[in-house]
């Protein structure tokens, strides 16, 4: 036990070697996880990037939710957002009857916005062609006559009250058969059949790649999604040059330009810098740099986050989840109590888990970490309770009677006694962990996750599998690697 | 830590510890262990009413009676492993309780059916294991190792084998080396010899006896075989249903026994030895 333990010790100052954790007082630029978003993001980090060479973009790391938390905490300073989105969403609840009025309640919050980008990104809903004009379907309320319609909505839509909530009632909408899906899917789900009316963003390259038919908002319902930048007031002080740099956005992109963009990245496969990039040169005739990312570099890249994510909490888990199982079992009554918390835990679903910890730790590693941490408790601290609990009773007695201390009989004894429980219970966590840290990417702790989340709004297959694949290698790995520390550290006269 | 003069003199001592003397005169130790009215029940059955007993300085006591007579319970009330209901358990004049506990255990080796070995430890790790922890050097280490093979001839080339792969006889062996390592003054043996076949069984008492009269030490063996008790015993307890029903030598047993017990007992243990 005491070389596990050293074992780890080194692993965790290995892991604080390879990943350094430096001060960024940087620009940090922040994006949501749709394609606009990242290209917008990436057009910022770019432009910063002329007069702060450090300046970093965190990429596709949530939604609306995620990314206001993380800017009135400062883990970003700058991200893309929506006029729309500001009054219905982030200040939901709040009158507001005209923009200056918003400006100041932001201001409030020590977040400032930009002008308008130039171009208007709002919700609409729309159909195939070839449906809609089979049914004679032009505007909304044409809905009205039909009830049996089947709408997939992404989910952000369907909890808006900007979205389906408030849609539904404007135009008094019958429909029952709503389904809540991811927004890239939905595009799929419509082609092949499964749902017949999605919402889309009013920029989307879909819209004309699928042949669809967007529906008239006859009701004027949808207000005005104007794209702006919103950023934290000291940047002004902290980054002056760099947010000037960002703030020649202003005004600039026409909505074909940013249908055009979208598309190029979507539909013909352009990485969004190299989107971003063009558009820099054209408009302001500034030759950008990005770094273009072989499959390699993305690799390594990915692969060490999910290390950085996996080592950090297992370790975690491991030197907390020991001690626990042996409390456990040295006191019946809290015991219990310890096992019903870690197992409560384990039932919280693991994206609810990750969003609870942005307002308390803030994105990236860190909050996936620490959740990752919790998920890892469980199988530690339940298989350290049985392996100690089922040592025979007669060997307990044989270690009873020898005269020695409670702490030197659980190191002599039942440590050794239980290592095989114990050791397969950081098995299963290390497995588990390997395969939950994909999700981390939701969050912007990077890792595995990263290509899978792009694959997805990309659609792209190759794309998911360099996430998919390297995680299921990486969780085999782990598991060989355990078996090792299982060959050497269970005393040989257990497995006689 | 309290403990009475004999105890701590021992303790202290390095004739104790036995780093090359384990043959202790007879009569060295002048304490005996005393049972004074205990009780005990488990789930509201008494497994022990109001029992009293000495168990005398070097001599061999020994246990006898049907299962679930209250024998086991005794040997583990004696060895701490159990605290009764009501009535004391001393060692000397000093009464065992929780403070004493740890130093008392010290002076005790305790073998059970099969030896009860740690199965993650070699055999010699198994009978190293309590001097380890207490800081023997390992030379004084080795030394007492070696001794003890040739006391309960254990075949010297056994000693890196794990439990699993050992005999029984050579199990149980191991296990009275590990009793026998610190050279404590009392010997609690639970059913020592149960689990072996007659042959190795008839091997190991006589060894064991053997041992026993090397040592003299104050030695309490729990069976429920009579012939193996009247082989080792000085005293002979017999128990039923919790109480002691007779003590004393077999003789006695045999020409006055005290219940009608006693002599069924001694009828229903057909046997090589003729009573």
């Amino acid at each position: 036990m005491k070389n596990l333990l050293k074992i780890f010790i080194v692993a965790a100052i290995l892991s604080s070697l390879l990943f350094p954790q430096e001060k960024e007082t940087h620009i940090i630029v922040g994006s949501k996880k749709f394609t606009e978003s990242v290209i917008l993001g990436e057009m910022a980090v770019q432009l910063a990037r002329s007069v702060d060479p450090q300046a970093e973009h965190k990429r596709e790391i949530g939604g609306t939710r995620v990314l206001w938390s993380a800017l009135l905490r400062g883990d970003i300073d700058i991200y893309p957002e929506y006029t729309g989105t500001i009054r219905q969403e982030i200040l939901a609840g709040q009158k507001i009857s005209n923009d200056e009025e918003m400006k100041n309640i932001l201001n409030a919050e020590n977040i400032k916005i930009s002008r308008q980008l130039g171009f208007d990104d709002t919700y609409a809903i729309g159909m195939q062609k070839s449906l809609a004009d089979k049914l004679g379907i032009n505007k909304i309320s044409d809905l009205r006559k039909h009830q049996g319609l089947r709408f997939g909505f992404s989910n952000e839509f369907l909890d808006r009250k900007d979205g389906w909530p408030g849609l539904q009632q404007a135009y008094n909408l019958p429909q029952q058969n709503v389904t809540g899906l991811d927004h890239d899917l939905a595009y799929r789900g419509l082609q092949e059949g499964s749902i017949d009316l999605v919402d889309f963003y009013s920029t989307d390259a879909e819209i004309d790649y699928y042949h669809l038919k967007v529906l008239e908002d006859d009701l004027n319902y949808f207000p005005e999604y104007k794209a702006v930048f919103l950023y934290r007031k000291e940047i002004e002080k902290q980054n002056p040059e760099a947010l000037a740099q960002i703030l020649r956005l202003e005004g600039s992109i026409p909505e074909s330009t940013m249908i055009k963009m979208n598309s190029e990245v979507k539909i013909d496969g352009m990485p969004e810098a190299a989107a971003a990039a063009e558009f820099i040169g054209q408009h302001f005739g500034l030759q950008t740099t990005y770094e273009k990312e072989t499959f390699w570099i993305r690799l390594w890249k990915n692969t060490k986050d999910h290390l950085f994510l996996v080592v950090i909490s297992l370790f975690a888990a491991i030197i907390t989840a020991i001690p626990l199982g042996i409390l456990a079992f040295k006191k019946k009554k809290s015991g219990s109590i310890i096992l019903s918390i870690v197992g409560i835990i384990q039932t919280i679903p693991s994206l609810a888990l990750l969003v609870f910890m942005i307002p308390l730790i803030g994105i990236g590693a860190w909050p996936a970490i620490f959740a990752l941490f919790l998920y890892s408790l469980l199988p530690i601290v339940r298989n350290t309770y049985t392996g100690l609990d089922g040592i025979p009773g007669y060997i307990k007695e044989s270690a009873e009677v020898l005269g020695i201390s409670s702490a030197a009989k659980l190191r002599l004894v039942e440590l050794p006694m239980a290592s095989p429980s114990i050791l397969s219970g950081i098995k299963t966590s290390a497995v588990i962990n390997v395969g939950t840290a994909t999700l981390g990417a939701l969050i912007g702790a990077g890792g595995y996750g990263q290509p899978i989340l792009t694959g997805i709004r990309l659609d792209n297959i190759s794309l998911i599998l360099q996430g998919a694949v390297p995680a299921a290698v990486l969780a085999l790995l782990v598991q060989g690697f355990f078996d090792l520390v299982e060959k050497i550290f269970v005393p040989r006269g257990l497995k006689l | 830590m309290n403990l009475n003069p004999g105890l701590t003199g021992s303790l202290s001592q390095n004739n104790y510890a036995g780093t090359v003397n384990y043959s202790v005169p007879p009569g060295k130790y002048l304490m005996s262990i005393i049972l004074k009215n205990i009780s005990r029940s488990f789930n509201l059955t008494a497994a022990l009413k109001n029992v009293s007993l000495e168990i005398e300085t070097g001599k061999i006591t020994v246990l006898i009676g049907p299962s679930g007579c209250g024998k086991s319970t005794l040997i583990r009330l004696i060895s701490g492993l159990l605290i009764p209901d009501s009535g004391e358990v001393f060692y000397g004049d000093e009464m065992l309780q929780q403070s004493n506990l740890r130093a008392i255990r010290l002076a005790i080796g305790y073998v059970i059916q099969e030896g009860g070995l740690f199965p993650h430890l070699t055999a010699v790790g198994n009978v190293a294991l309590l001097a380890e922890h207490i800081g023997w050097k390992q030379d004084r280490i080795n030394n007492r190792v070696k001794e003890l093979t040739q006391l309960t001839k254990f075949p010297a080339e056994g000693l890196d084998k794990f439990p699993a792969e050992l005999s029984g006889g050579q199990r149980q062996r191991v296990g009275i080396m590990r009793a026998l390592m610190l050279n404590p003054e009392f010997l609690l043996l639970d059913e020592p010899l149960g689990a072996l076949d007659p042959l190795i069984r008839y091997d190991l008492q006589t060894d064991l006896k053997e041992i026993f009269t090397t040592l003299s030490k104050t030695v309490l063996l729990v069976t429920h075989d009579l012939n193996e008790a009247v082989y080792f015993a000085d005293k002979i307890v017999l128990m039923r249903e919790g109480t002691i029903v007779q003590e004393g030598n077999f003789a006695d047993m045999k020409n006055n026994p005290a219940d009608p017990f006693v002599t069924s007992f001694i009828k229903a243990q057909r046997g090589s030895i003729q009573f």
